[in-house]
């Protein structure tokens, strides 16, 4: 007649039913917290994250020509504009653009926090899919329809603003953060 | 492992006390007597081909892991080391690099096929999904093996694929860096991989023998696609297709071997002895011959996510195409309207690699002075021809179309139809 004797030969359902979802949670918690650094450690390693920025020197830079710098792995360009790109990037309608954005809004103040328009500094990596565009003043037909760059992977063409004017990419070329360190001297990243 | 009864007997002391505990040269020998229908034809032989590739891929690359080192410095002279310096590196490093092409080349054909003989409809659909599954893993592999060269064609062609990434919506950015463990295609890259090109071959072993048991329970289709009814449909696996297959392996090691020594750089692209350059893109990036119809198909849209969304999906349907099509009639020999579609197909998928080949603003067609149909259009019309072809043709034509009166048995399709059935098995083995 006693309750203990009667427990022996009956099974509490929903106490099992506890230990079972218990159990499974502890379990689940467990795989997530050892989960976790095993997908995590491909994530940026510290260093690579850290050796993240460069001084680029603009006195160096003819008018009309460009240069290349290497910024996390990817190029960085800085053309020294001349007179007739700079007109030819301010005189655009924005509203036709694909990406609208006008030549002002794709340069960093200097120290005086004027813009210079001469010097044009952006991720050399095309919007499609990553590969460097081609913008070297006096090679034939390496600017590109509109004057800028010409990507040659997929056929994208960028005016004299960095900005996508025809073929498959989807935006600008993008803007790296930078500031101006002295007069002459720009940092990246 | 196979769905017949076994006729092993252990002879020996040493197999009849290992046959009770480990029964493993039984289930050897079950796979040697497994019955096969008798009317298997040389596009049947791709299967062991495959096998073979996979070995001759596995024991070649990690020879080559031997010589090699995954780091950006030295990646690339490694590779010219190997040719040059290592005692037969010149015969080893291409039989791999070459062994990938003809791998891709067999699987096609048996793949097509597959498709031609109905060998994905009931029962065998985990056979099929299972190389589906085996043939997506073989991309990654030769994806993550071209880059380890090191060279320009393998460090801009992670690059473009490493992008398709940033294609995804709002964690597009945050997934492209995990995969690449920094801003760009760099040594943490290299190095990854290396560690995951190594893994998959062993983890596509798993699924072939995955695949080889599934169509083990199920029984092999064959060209006329009905069942085997009597035990006079069949032959046993060894001596007949042992030595069939032995006699088509040869013909492709034929073939394999005139590469290997006289052209081990035709498949490839001549960027890629030119080491990687992140500051210089080639001027014409192609993928590897055998990923250009996808390439065609990617290429085809002029949105990024949508480019993507349609080759991933040129792939899905694969997986799908047991339900999708409709006919219960497995051959295409018995199926007279789709076998012409199916041949289209074919020709298409031709057509698709051509025009991933090709500079998409160039013509292709030719129609009057300097005007024409140029790859652009024509990969557009080719892609919605493959999709067409899975997802309305085959669906529609299992309905509407009157198939061929299908033979009795196998035996009779074999030996005509006018024969009585009472010809003895032995009688048609030549």
């Amino acid at each position: 007649m006693s309750d203990t004797e009667h427990s022996h030969d009956h099974v509490d359902e929903e106490k099992r039913d506890f230990i079972y979802i218990a159990a499974g949670a502890v379990a689940a918690v467990g795989a997530g917290a050892i989960g976790w650094p095993l997908v995590s450690q491909m994530s940026m390693a510290a260093d690579t994250k850290a050796a993240g920025s460069i001084e680029i020197d603009l006195s160096n830079i003819d008018e009309g020509s460009q240069v290349k710098s290497l910024w996390r792995g990817k190029p960085v360009f800085v053309r020294h504009r001349t007179p007739a790109e700079i007109a030819e990037a301010e005189a655009v309608d924005v509203a036709t653009l694909p990406d609208p954005a006008t030549d002002n809004e794709r340069l960093m103040p200097n120290k005086e926090g004027k813009l210079d328009p001469r010097y044009l500094v952006m991720v050399g990596v095309c919007t499609h899919f990553g590969c460097v565009p081609i913008g070297e003043q006096g090679k034939v037909d390496a600017l590109g329809e509109y004057g800028g760059w010409y990507c040659p992977c997929h056929g994208s063409h960028y005016d004299t603003a960095g900005r996508i004017r025809k073929g498959p990419a989807p935006e600008n070329l993008v803007i790296p953060p930078y500031e101006y360190v002295s007069d002459t001297v720009i940092k990246v990243g | 492992m196979s769905g017949h009864l076994s006729t092993y007997e252990p002879k020996y002391g040493v197999t009849k006390w290992l046959d009770k505990r480990l029964p493993i040269v039984r289930m050897g020998a079950d796979f040697m007597t497994y019955p096969s229908p008798r009317n298997l034809n040389y596009w049947w032989t791709f299967g062991g081909i495959l096998t073979l590739c996979l070995m001759v891929q596995i024991i070649s690359g990690i020879i080559l892991a031997m010589h090699y080192t995954a780091n950006v410095d030295v990646a690339f002279s490694d590779v010219q080391r190997i040719r040059r310096d290592v005692p037969f590196g010149w015969l080893i490093q291409p039989m791999h690099a070459v062994g990938a092409a003809m791998f891709f080349f067999a699987v096609y054909i048996h793949m097509f096929r597959g498709l031609y003989y109905g060998s994905y409809k009931a029962p065998r659909e985990m056979t099929w999904i299972l190389g589906c599954i085996i043939y997506l893993i073989m991309m990654a592999t030769a994806f993550l093996g071209y880059t380890l060269p090191w060279g320009q064609m393998s460090f801009w062609g992670a690059t473009v694929i490493s992008n398709f990434f940033t294609a995804v919506p709002f964690v597009g950015e945050a997934l492209q860096q995990w995969i690449l463990g920094g801003y760009s295609v760099d040594n943490a890259t290299l190095n990854r991989f290396f560690a995951l090109h190594y893994l998959l071959p062993f983890l596509i072993a798993a699924i072939v023998g995955l695949h080889i048991w599934a169509f083990h329970h199920t029984g092999q289709n064959n060209p006329v696609g009905i069942e085997p009814k009597s035990k006079e449909d069949t032959l046993p696996f060894h001596p007949f297709y042992t030595v069939k297959d032995a006699f088509a392996i040869v013909v492709f090691l034929l073939i394999f071997a005139f590469f290997i020594f006289y052209y081990p750089d035709a498949l490839g692209h001549a960027d890629n002895y030119i080491e990687a350059d992140p500051l210089a893109t080639p001027a014409h990036i192609v993928p590897e011959w055998y990923f250009l119809p996808f390439y065609a198909i990617l290429r085809a849209v002029p949105d990024k996510l949508m480019g993507l969304l349609l080759m991933v999906g040129a792939i899905a349907v694969l997986f799908i195409l047991p339900w999708l099509d409709t006919s219960k009639v497995r051959s295409m020999r018995f199926r007279p309207v789709t076998r012409i579609w199916f041949i289209l197909f074919l020709i298409n998928s031709f057509i698709l690699g051509w025009c991933g080949a090709a500079t998409p603003s160039d013509i292709a067609i030719p129609m009057g002075e300097g005007k024409g149909l140029n790859f652009l259009w024509l990969s557009r019309i080719s892609t919605l021809y493959y999709f067409a072809y899975f997802l309305l043709i085959l669906p529609i034509m299992g309905m509407i179309e009157k198939p061929k009166e299908l033979p009795e048995s196998i035996t009779k399709s074999v030996l005509g139809g006018s024969s009585s059935g009472g010809v003895p098995s032995g009688g048609a083995s030549s």
